[in-house]
């Protein structure tokens, strides 16, 4: 563990890629196979089963610590990590274990059939034989999310330098379901392994942000626009007569979209899809918040098979009978994914995400401005000679999002954040007007900078009226302009409406109380915008 | 029967109605005694300040022109019956609890105070009283401090591998008390320690007064960087993530703060290396210092006063929270420190 431990303290002391990559380099040359599979693993959001509940670690932990289990939850949210948390409040360790990270990890699986007795003792045991750094990663290894600013490309990249592979091959090896306690490195990272080949999807590629207009990108005649769905992502791959359905978050979803499954009667062997999963019914997209419905859960129940129905989107074609077209150009990929989806019955729910073949930038961004009447989030513009990238590469596919809504409202409550903003008061609930009252609709915690968060903070502190636990009630004074995506209807709020992410805009300080805007305005962008 | 008591909050701060007098206030008053020097707890604009002798060279620097009164740790001064003296609190360099007594109702307000000796503040001592208004900025158990010699070994041991390495280490701190505090603890046996205005100035003052710190050089305008390979740089925290560090070249920056103990914090300052030191106490400190003053009634001043002030309540003290404008160690992270725009 402790080597492990130092990576994770060199990769946490630094923002800066070339020394992150360095880092990680040395340890992977150095390090047994176990260690890095595992450490593989861990920095790409896998880990070991589960072997005692969070409860349970809140529990042992307060009760180590010697305080009462509210003043350890009480701590929780301004640590903001329950791992963090756990670590800091222990008393200091009284030997030191030599134990491996994979030793820790095996020991881990073995535990969880024990019974709670024999889990405490073990975890009690492990927590006074660790330091600091190895006990929050200890704890980490139950609760998981190693957010240490690791990217997956990162970690290809690293794992380049070290092993001497082709990083996109790398890339295309970590992609998938593959588990590290039924692999092993070498299988990962070196073998040729068929049977997982198969449901392994491709890197995706990821489309950067336009600021202001796309006049810069030359011709228009040299893009394709199409619109920018508000729906999942997702990879449908077809090989040997399976189906597999991936989101861009890599999970494997096949079993949430059964409809799916039909795809496999009408297109070949050796097909790999991108496209949009979104909920449609009478012929248009549902709003996201019925998509997510079936997101939720691991199998759909037939009620909601009827009631949100999905079609695909399909808008890039990445391997046809089992060749890889990834380096053709985005034009032909199109001719080959259209040509395909056009022998497709129409009852299939499979679509063409279709093509905005107006002339101009200019007249684009005409079209842009009607986005939400069509149930888009925006533009899609794709260079049309571009290949199929990995990640996030700037400069062949661009999206051109709407401006978000905005509303003026009234701060009422603050909280203190967790974690990075521990120490300062950046959770607000807003309020906007009703007669005179003040109704509140919305919370948001990010928009601002640390330096307004700062000015925020101190004067919450001076304006206290009230304290609900860590809420605090202050006087309505300061209105910040509130963006958010899109506007329901909601009647579990009490203002009537739900906002998709909200967040501050800018602090209005030109604006007093009085000059926010009321529920009538929120109603009415419901009316339109819901 | 019903009596007034010795002390009252009110929103110019901590006030004495039978002696007439503010403790730390933060508007203007006619009679100010003040615990000690930084911004938030000395302000300007008072009639009258009343401090300690050690503490009296800082605050002349900082506000200037003032009408300033000292007295010596544990002497007592009448006012109108009020019995007033002021104790060691550990915080800084002249830092003072201040006691008030009157018919057996014995007041201390703690001012910002931490228990380990630092070898430049007078260390602290525990005070008796019935009431107790004791600062929280580090109340809750996550925050517990390694010893001193702990954290100065780890900053040497950083500051050799960079000078070795040929970085610049530059270390943010507050400009008073901090600053001086680490440098105490280093040699230049390592490199050059050089400073930035606002800690030299502090610096200065802190040598008039007799305070052993090791040699520094000032960064000026036309500095030469290169004169001095691996050297510290000691720097207010609001320069750290200024231009000025430019000028240092390749470099690694620390910040030494209680908060560093949270790694939340850590990444949101973008460090490299963050060192566990504060100038208040930790959560042990804090206990075991309102338990040394036998007080039964405990008011908890800023930071996690309303958790800490429950915990207070839960094991059997008569514990409640006053609300201040102090800033304290929050302000320093936060990059307030009024010193750095002088």
């Amino acid at each position: 563990m402790r080597a492990f431990a130092h990576l994770f303290q060199a990769l946490d002391e630094t923002t800066k890629t070339s020394r992150k990559v360095n880092a990680l380099a040395g340890y992977f040359e150095t390090a047994q196979d176990q260690d890095r599979l595992w450490t593989i693993a861990l920095f790409s959001s896998r880990r070991p089963k589960r072997a005692v509940t969070t409860t349970q670690l809140r529990t042992w932990a307060a009760e180590r610590a010697g305080i009462d289990l509210w003043l350890f939850e009480d701590c929780y949210p301004i640590v903001g990590d329950l791992a963090e948390t756990i670590s800091l409040i222990l008393p200091e360790a009284s030997s030191r274990s030599d134990a491996s990270l994979t030793q820790w990890i095996q020991d881990l699986v073995a535990i969880t059939k024990a019974t709670d007795d024999d889990k405490k003792r073990f975890v009690l045991k492990a927590w006074d034989c660790l330091d600091g750094t190895e006990r929050f990663l200890f704890n980490k290894l139950i609760t998981g999310g190693f957010r240490v600013g690791v990217s997956q490309k990162l970690m290809t990249r690293a794992l380049a330098q070290a092993s001497g592979k082709n990083e996109a091959d790398l890339a295309h090896r970590l992609m998938g379901n593959w588990k590290p306690d039924t692999t092993n490195y070498h299988t990962l990272i070196e073998a040729d392994d068929p049977a997982a080949a198969l449901s392994r999807p491709y890197p995706f590629y990821l489309a950067s942000g336009i600021d202001g207009t796309p006049n810069a990108l030359g011709a228009r005649e040299d893009w394709l626009a199409e619109w920018k769905w508000d729906g999942i992502r997702g990879q449908i791959i077809l090989r040997e007569g399976e189906i597999f359905v991936w989101s861009r978050g890599e999970e494997l979803m096949t079993d949430r979209f059964p409809e799916y499954a039909q795809f496999l009667n009408h297109l070949p062997n050796g097909t790999v899809l991108d496209g949009e999963i979104l909920g449609w019914k009478h012929d248009a997209p549902l709003p996201f918040a019925d998509l997510q419905k079936r997101i939720g859960r691991k199998t759909v129940p037939t009620k909601l098979l009827r009631d949100t129905p999905v079609i695909c989107y399909a808008y890039d074609l990445l391997e046809w009978h089992g060749r890889d077209l990834r380096d053709e150009p985005l034009s032909k990929r199109r001719a080959l994914l259209a040509k395909a989806i056009d022998e497709i019955p129409a009852s299939a729910p499979i679509r063409l995400s279709p093509q905005i073949t107006v002339p101009s930038w200019g007249a684009l961004a005409e079209i842009r401005k009607t986005a939400r009447a069509e149930h888009a989030e925006g533009l899609m513009i794709k260079r049309l000679s571009s290949p199929y990238l990995a990640g996030r590469k700037k400069g062949d596919w661009w999206k051109w999002k709407l401006d978000p809504l905005t509303i003026d409202a009234v701060m009422i409550y603050a909280q203190s954040g967790h974690g990075r903003r521990a120490n300062l008061f950046t959770d607000y609930t807003f309020a906007v007007w009703e007669g005179n009252e003040l109704v509140p609709f919305t919370k948001a915690y990010s928009g601002l900078t640390d330096a307004e968060f700062r000015q925020i903070t101190t004067w919450v502190r001076k304006n206290t009226l009230q304290r609900f636990g860590p809420v605090r009630q202050v006087p309505p004074e300061h209105v910040f302009e509130i963006a958010f995506e899109g506007i329901q209807l909601s009647t579990r709020h009490k203002s009537g409406v739900a906002l998709r992410f909200p967040r501050m805009l800018r602090w209005r300080q030109d604006k007093a109380a009085q000059d926010a805007n009321t529920l009538e305005d929120l109603k009415e962008m419901l009316t339109r915008y819901g | 029967m019903a009596q007034e008591r010795l002390i009252t909050f009110t929103d110019r701060g901590i006030y004495c109605p039978r002696a007439d007098v503010y403790i730390d206030p933060w508007k203007p008053v006619p009679r100010a005694l003040i615990t000690h020097g930084h911004a938030d707890h000395a302000r300007s604009g008072h009639g009258q300040y009343l401090c300690t002798a050690s503490a009296a060279p800082i605050m002349r620097h900082r506000l200037d022109s003032i009408d300033l009164q000292t007295v010596e740790y544990g002497a007592s001064i009448d006012m109108n019956g009020v019995q007033i003296s002021f104790h060691p609190a550990g915080h800084v360099i002249g830092s003072a609890q201040i006691r008030l007594a009157y018919k057996g109702e014995i007041w201390v307000i703690s001012g910002d105070y931490k228990i380990e000796p630092d070898g430049i503040s007078e260390p602290f001592e525990p005070v008796q009283c019935t009431h107790f208004v004791s600062e929280c900025t580090f109340g809750l158990p996550i925050f517990t401090w390694e010893s001193q010699a702990t954290v100065a070994a780890q900053i040497k041991k950083w500051w050799r591998n960079n000078s070795a390495a040929g970085i610049t280490s530059i270390i943010g701190a507050y400009s008073l008390g901090k600053a001086q505090r680490i440098l105490s603890l280093l040699d230049t046996d390592i490199a050059a320690i050089l400073t930035h205005g606002a800690i030299e100035a502090s610096n200065h003052v802190l040598r008039a007064q007799g305070v052993q710190l090791p040699k520094t050089h000032l960064v000026t305008p036309d500095f030469d960087n290169k004169a001095h390979k691996g050297a510290l740089v000691l720097a207010p925290p609001a320069a750290l993530g200024s231009k000025w560090v430019k000028k240092f070249g390749p470099h690694s920056t620390g910040f030494a703060s209680g908060w560093m103990r949270l790694r939340g914090v850590r990444r949101r300052r973008a460090l490299d290396q963050g060192f566990v030191m504060s100038d208040h106490s930790d959560w042990n400190g804090l206990l075991s210092a309102i338990n040394a003053t036998n007080a039964e009634n405990i008011f908890v001043t800023h930071g996690y006063t309303d958790i800490f002030a429950r915990h207070l309540n839960s094991i059997g003290y008569n514990a409640a929270i006053v609300e201040t404008a102090f800033e304290g160690e929050a302000a320093q992270i936060d990059e307030t420190d009024e010193s750095v725009a002088s």
